[in-house]
């Protein structure tokens, strides 16, 4: 009997954590929610989302673009412009802990926006570039 | 029982043998490991003075020339961790709040040659692990130690390995 609700509640536990666990797609879609309120009928696209991460911000003359850390293979490794650290890809399909914590990605948008488009950035350019992420190509 | 005695006293031996050659060690502290290793390896805590680690994490959102800003819970979680590890004295401090302008770094790196700096596979002086390829796990051992193109670090200083070792013990008295 003991045993019997020891596993229920384990089933009940695990459940909630899959209700809460986020993927790349969880994440896009929360964005363009975001972005739908101030422009009715937005859908992501990963075109627009290449020229986000491939546009020449030219803020900051160290890292002028996304690509100067990131590489413009998305499934291989990146290098810090600046301390030459390695990091890791940014395509969930060679990545799979990319884009898993909204937390995380906000930070690093956060950062990186301020750094290299000297703002930050809008959901609608957050979803786009996630897409293209996901997507791989510009389509 | 005989056995188990012995298992105790080989792994408290090999810890100290270990703690021994690692004064750069620090107990895990997961935050630190993450949020300060995600664009360099997070620095060992020793290595700033606590002053010189509160200027640097007041000032994230313009850390050498990159934005790294923090959650302020993260942010002091933090802090607390680094200042509680901190160094002591001025041969840890740098105005520059630059690990690689104190004393200390400075001292120990003096027979570095110019040219390995400069080296591509090196970079930035911020990159550790250029030449400690064991720093990551918390291996600064002189061991450990590969400079690029190979090299050993006692062919570049002409001395074999325990010198330098001793050379550190002998600044840390001075």
């Amino acid at each position: 009997m003991i045993a019997r609700k020891t596993c229920v509640a384990l089933i009940a536990l695990t459940s909630v954590n899959l209700a809460f666990a986020e993927t790349p797609g969880s994440i896009v879609s929360g964005y363009a929610v975001e972005a739908a309120r101030t422009t009715p009928g937005f859908g992501p696209s990963a075109k627009r989302g290449f020229g986000f991460f491939t546009k020449e911000w030219g803020v900051s003359q160290k890292m002028p673009n996304c690509t100067v850390c990131h590489g413009k293979n998305l499934k291989v490794d990146g290098k810090h412009v600046i301390t030459g650290k390695r990091i890791d890809p940014l395509a969930p399909a060679a990545n799979p802990e990319r884009f898993t914590s909204s937390a995380k990605v906000e930070k690093w948008f956060k950062r990186n926006c301020k750094e290299v488009a000297g703002r930050e950035c809008t959901a609608a350019e957050k979803a786009d570039f996630i897409q293209f992420v996901i997507q791989g190509d510009q389509s | 029982m005989k056995k188990w005695l012995m298992a105790f006293t080989l792994v408290l031996g090999s810890t100290m043998a270990h703690a021994d050659g690692e004064k750069l060690s620090v107990p895990a502290n997961q935050k630190w490991k993450t949020e300060c290793g995600s664009c360099h390896i997070a620095y060992p805590p020793q290595l700033l003075t606590a002053g010189n680690w509160q200027n640097l994490m007041a000032e994230l959102d313009k850390h050498f020339d990159a934005n790294a800003i923090l959650d302020a819970n993260d942010n002091k979680e933090i802090l607390d961790f680094l200042q509680r590890y901190a160094g002591h004295g001025a041969r840890y401090s740098a105005s520059s709040l630059r690990i690689t302008d104190t004393p200390w770094f400075t001292r120990e790196h003096r027979k570095v040659p110019f040219d390995t700096w400069s080296d591509p596979a090196v970079k930035s002086r911020s990159n550790c692990t250029a030449c400690h390829i064991n720093a990551e796990r918390g291996d600064w051992s002189e061991s450990g130690i590969k400079m690029p193109g190979g090299k050993r670090a006692e062919e570049s200083e002409g001395r074999p390995g325990s010198g330098s070792n001793r050379r550190s013990e002998e600044y840390d008295r001075d």
